[in-house]
């Protein structure tokens, strides 16, 4: 298990490596000139331009910014923004508790409501009950986020007026349910169907027979046999989607005013800000790297038949 | 003990559901500033992250200018009709245009005590102007005699002072420029003519994230991307002192998301509504919104260079503009935040005049006669280009359909992805026919409008139109003896453009925003901004 999890880390490296090269070299070829659209319209000089792109180090080769970035990275160094001349450190340092905070409370949402609908519809697969469940799904699968997003804070923030309709710069937590809910109701759908299929599946199982034949009591035979068994597909699809909710939702965090990691990212395209994108965009490799990890090892766990050495 | 425990939790989630509650209770009745984090008597803004540290000759764009204005005063202000209004200035005077005399108000001091004397200016601006301190706006210094020593074209400067600026005493200061410029005074009134206190110069750098200034308010906190707030400065003496106790900038990340905030009562002021409210916000906010044009005029620029406009015949691009339908346009398409150009100018600048002439009029049978009789356009094809995260790829399709079935010119938009993409290909003289130019006033006067933009070795002339009798022509403004002639002289000027065309003017931008019950007074000023001093907090 140890020498599994070393390995896995270790391989870490080169993927890490392979993606800030990416993207640093998409962003070094994307066209338009940062330094000289801080001047806008307004008159530039052309020496003041060279001068300031000689400071920041943008008038090298591609390979020779890169090694610089890597070599800052190394030394606990993600940059300075080019504009605002603040460290890139302190932009992630801003936007990522947010976005943990706004993944964390989706994700929440997702499995607990997620994994009760799935199971529920899944005991009693062909009823009306599970109809019913399967629709419903599927109308959360079908509408854009969007749309649940505008539809959702319309309802309770301007008619009800149970909520405010933006999140705050504090981000209170109990600003951050709408919007929650709103990005987990997609992935809560796709858990739903996961599960309840998995269950209904798993219920004609030869060791549930088993269970139910030696006598052990429902609760049991559900809770237990019938639950490990079913989770495993669920998971892995569970431990995707956290990466993707901490990878930021522009969408959702545009309606909802939400300064998270999806904004900061935005922004930092629109102005071109390279060290930014490439900082925050491998951050959020490595948060999959780690959450595809994580999932693996949960396998072992929830199916004693894995084993890793 | 248990039982006590859990009483106290019951009691916790009350306090916990009526705070959630009453911050999104109705906005009707209640004035009382409900919005989390305002203290009392202060005012809300939606002007997100300045692009660059605070440091006035650095900040170029509307969001940090705003922060600026608030926190500084420079020798001068306008009022809406364009009109000097002396703010930090007793008086400015020259007789020459070439050597000006500023007189100091007496007994202004900075926010942290220092006294504002002609020293706190003359070594702001040779701060400004050094090459080394890579500022910005550095050009608007270059009508001073020796900005050349500060700031050469090439290489380290020679001296770290200008020689035109010399202080007579305390509160007098001359500048002496390289040459005459009659409206020298209207430049003065730009954010970028701040003084500096002499903290600054011991840490720019501390100094941009906290700055220290001699304006109605003063520099509370920065929570960057969220909010920079200010408080009223009580020692002012200006005779724009803040009529309210602060304000708060507040940072959207769209502006649909401001708007909301507006409506649910968690914003004071909005600065543009967003195009998805625009059809509505008139009667959401009824007399609280906010719709007046202000100094700034969208055109499109033809590229004299381009294999379509090369030695182009004026007349063809009359007809392209008479080919345009800007009233329809204007309101079907930009939902009335535009009001269509008669002229070079837009209103609210001191020389706008109305031309006599039908260029600007919708005509297409005029048009197409115009165009034919010029010798029509080569390749009888046209490109608008634009940045397509601007907003504007609606209208230039508009203006195309207007053109390609009033002339029969085929014209295409030329979409670039944003506006980076969009002036490096202005830069690099890469723009196949047209481009969308856009110019805000930096100072009210017809002047900033001509000189900057169609002479010949201006920088923001990326059209590259260049012609010897308009260049005579606004040097004869610039030589001129008083301002009033000058602006004459321009506006004679204005009417030579006409004939030569270097740009199309379309509209003239408007801004249309809006204001929360709980304020009152808010104004516009000539470059669309609100006044924010004047803003009051309804009891």
């Amino acid at each position: 298990m140890g020498r599994y999890v070393a390995r896995r880390l270790l391989q870490m490296i080169p993927v890490f490596i392979g993606s800030t090269l990416l993207v640093f070299a998409m962003m070094y070829a994307l066209p338009g000139d940062p330094v000289r659209a801080l001047a806008g319209e307004q008159t530039v000089d052309p020496a003041q331009i060279a001068q300031m792109k000689k400071d920041l180090g943008l008038d090298l080769p591609l390979w020779h910014q890169y090694l610089n970035y890597l070599g800052n990275l190394f030394q606990g160094d993600f940059g300075t923004q080019i504009a605002s001349g603040r460290p890139v450190a302190d932009i992630i340092s801003d936007a990522f508790p947010i976005t943990i905070r706004l993944a964390l409370f989706a994700f929440t949402f997702t499995v607990l409501v997620g994994i009760s609908i799935g199971i529920f519809a899944g005991l009693k697969a062909d009823t009306l009950r599970d109809r019913g469940l399967l629709v419903l799904t599927l109308v959360l699968i079908s509408i854009p986020s969007f749309v649940l997003g505008y539809l959702l804070q319309y309802f309770f923030a301007f008619q009800l007026g149970w909520v405010d309709p933006n999140v705050s710069t504090e981000a209170a937590p109990g600003e951050l349910l709408l919007p929650a809910v709103v990005l987990g109701s997609l992935s809560l759908a796709y858990v739903a169907r996961l599960t309840r299929t998995s269950v209904a599946e798993n219920l004609r199982a030869d060791y549930m027979r088993t269970a139910v034949a030696k006598g052990l009591p429902r609760r049991r035979v559900i809770g237990v046999h019938l639950m490990r068994n079913s989770l495993i597909p669920v998971v892995t699809f569970l431990g995707t989607d956290l990466g993707a909710l901490l990878g930021g939702a522009v969408v959702t965090e545009g309606i909802f005013n939400v300064q998270g990691v999806g904004y900061a990212v935005f922004e930092a395209l629109r102005h071109r800000e390279g060290a930014t994108v490439v900082g925050i965009v491998t951050l959020i490799v490595v948060v999959y790297l780690v959450a595809s990890l994580i999932v693996d090892l949960l396998y072992a766990v929830l199916d004693p038949r894995i084993r890793y050495a | 003990m248990r039982g006590a425990k859990s009483a106290k939790w019951v009691a916790g989630a009350i306090v916990v559901a009526l705070s959630a509650t009453a911050c999104g209770g109705s906005d009707s009745g209640d004035t009382d500033a409900k919005e989390k984090g305002k203290p009392a008597g202060y005012v809300s803004i939606d002007v997100g992250e300045p692009q660059k540290p605070l440091i006035p000759a650095d900040t170029n764009e509307t969001l940090g200018s705003y922060v600026i204005q608030s926190l500084f005063t420079q020798l001068i202000d306008f009022d809406a009709d364009g009109g000097i209004v002396y703010t930090n200035a007793e008086s400015i005077e020259t007789k020459d245009s070439k050597t000006w005399t500023v007189k100091l108000k007496k007994g202004w001091k900075f926010h942290n005590g220092e006294a504002v004397t002609s020293e706190s200016y003359i070594n702001a601006w040779n701060w400004y102007a050094n090459t080394k301190n890579k500022q910005q706006n550095a050009f608007w210094f270059e009508d001073i005699k020796g900005y050349e020593d500060v700031h050469p074209a090439k290489g380290d400067p020679k001296a770290d002072k200008m020689s035109g600026l010399k202080a007579v005493d305390d509160t007098t200061f001359t500048i002496e420029l390289s040459k005459p410029v009659p409206y020298f005074q209207y430049k003065l009134g730009y954010t970028t003519w701040a003084p500096l206190p002499k903290s600054f110069y011991a840490d720019p750098k501390a100094f941009g994230q906290k700055p220290v200034g001699n304006g109605p308010y003063i520099f509370e906190k920065w929570d960057h991307k969220k909010l920079i707030q200010v408080k009223a400065n009580p020692d002012y003496q200006g005779p724009n002192k803040a009529q309210n106790k602060g304000v708060l900038f507040k940072n959207y990340a769209t502006v649909e998301a401001a708007y909301k905030d507006l409506l649910s009562g968690n914003l004071d002021m909005i600065r543009q509504i967003g195009p998805k409210d625009l059809p509505k916000y008139k009667a959401d906010l009824g007399d609280r919104a906010i719709d007046q044009e202000y100094a700034a005029i969208q055109s499109l620029v033809p590229t004299f260079y381009s294999k379509t406009f090369k030695d182009i015949d004026p007349k063809v691009l009359q007809g392209l503009s008479m080919a345009i339908d800007r009233d329809t346009i204007t309101t079907t398409v930009l939902n009335k935040t535009r009001t269509p150009a008669t002229s070079f100018t837009p209103k609210g600048v001191q020389g706008n005049q109305v031309l006599d002439t039908d260029v600007f009029k919708y005509n297409p049978t005029k048009a197409k006669k115009l165009v034919t009789e010029g010798g029509g356009v080569p390749g009888n094809k046209i490109w608008i280009q634009y940045n397509a995260d601007g907003g504007h790829k609606e209208w230039v399709t508009a203006v195309c359909e207007s053109i390609r079935n009033a002339t029969g010119v085929e014209c295409l938009p030329d979409a670039k992805p944003d506006f980076q993409t969009d002036l490096e290909a202005r830069d690099n003289d890469q723009v196949k026919s047209f481009y969308r130019g856009g110019w805000v006033a930096d100072y009210p006067l017809n002047v900033n409008f001509m000189r900057e933009l169609y002479g010949t070795t201006a920088e923001a002339n990326n059209g590259k139109f260049s012609n010897k009798e308009i260049d005579a022509a606004f040097k004869k403004g610039d030589n001129a003896k008083t301002l009033e002639e000058s602006i004459k002289l321009y506006q004679d000027a204005e009417k030579m453009v006409l004939e030569k065309m270097p740009a199309i003017p379309l509209w003239q931008y408007r801004t249309n925003g809006g204001h929360s019950e709980a304020v009152d007074n808010v104004e516009v000023d000539f470059h669309g901004d609100y006044q924010l001093t004047g803003v009051t907090v309804k009891k």
